[in-house]
């Protein structure tokens, strides 16, 4: 079990990297992106790597309450992508 | 004890192939060099990492002895939605002629997505 349980922390160890990279390299592309697609792709993919932090959070420390704010990160997520793609597309949001 | 020891193991395991695939998506949007290629990249983020992710949370919360499976609410919501917003930034790139227009249809003159109103071209 102590044996798994290292596994466990090297593994989570690993995945806190790789999520905090994406944000990184997911930044780097939002400032270079030469189109608006981009940089609207860009902040999607932060949004989705920020739920994976919250996530990968929840399971470090054994706490249950992290899911509603990984539900909200989503949510929010998909209305802001899809509102700045309609800003862009159509001028407005709500017509 | 034996099956917690076998469920800690698959935790680690699917956190591991999900960062996998996080690394791959976003290397991806890095990259690539053009529009439409760029936006296939990250969708396999939002499916199979935080998919993966997802997994290693609920296999953990039976481990530790507080049951939950409401992690597949995120897992479908994300599911659903990915498909959607990756529409519309690909309507955005070819509204803003970011990536090659695409052929003319077989029965009309344009795509829906290029058409211009009559009203508005006049003004």
């Amino acid at each position: 079990m102590i044996l798994a349980n290292q596994f466990l922390y090297v593994a989570l160890a690993i995945t806190f990297i790789a999520l905090a990279l994406g944000q990184i390299m997911s930044m780097v592309r939002l400032v270079l992106g030469p189109t608006s697609g981009d940089r609207i792709l860009a902040l999607d993919t932060m949004v989705i790597n920020a739920l994976g932090l919250v996530i990968v959070l929840g399971i470090q420390q054994g706490v249950q309450i992290y899911f509603e704010v990984a539900l909200l990160i989503a949510m929010l997520g998909f209305v802001s992508t899809v509102a700045m793609a309609r800003f862009i597309l159509r001028g407005d949001i709500i017509e | 004890m034996t099956a917690q020891i076998i469920g800690t193991y698959i935790v680690c395991l699917s956190l591991i192939i999900g960062s996998g695939f996080i690394l791959v998506g976003v290397i991806g949007l890095l990259k690539f060099n053009d529009p439409m290629t760029r936006l296939h990249a990250p969708t396999k983020v939002g499916t199979v990492g935080i998919g993966m992710l997802l997994v290693a949370s609920i296999i953990h919360s039976y481990d530790i002895g507080e049951p939950s499976t409401h992690e597949l609410l995120i897992m479908a919501f994300l599911f659903v939605t990915a498909p959607i917003s990756a529409n519309f930034i690909a309507k955005v790139n070819i509204h803003r002629r970011a990536c090659d227009t695409p052929p003319s249809p077989p029965q009309d003159e344009t795509w829906s997505t290029l058409s211009v109103p009559k009203t508005e071209q006049e003004t």
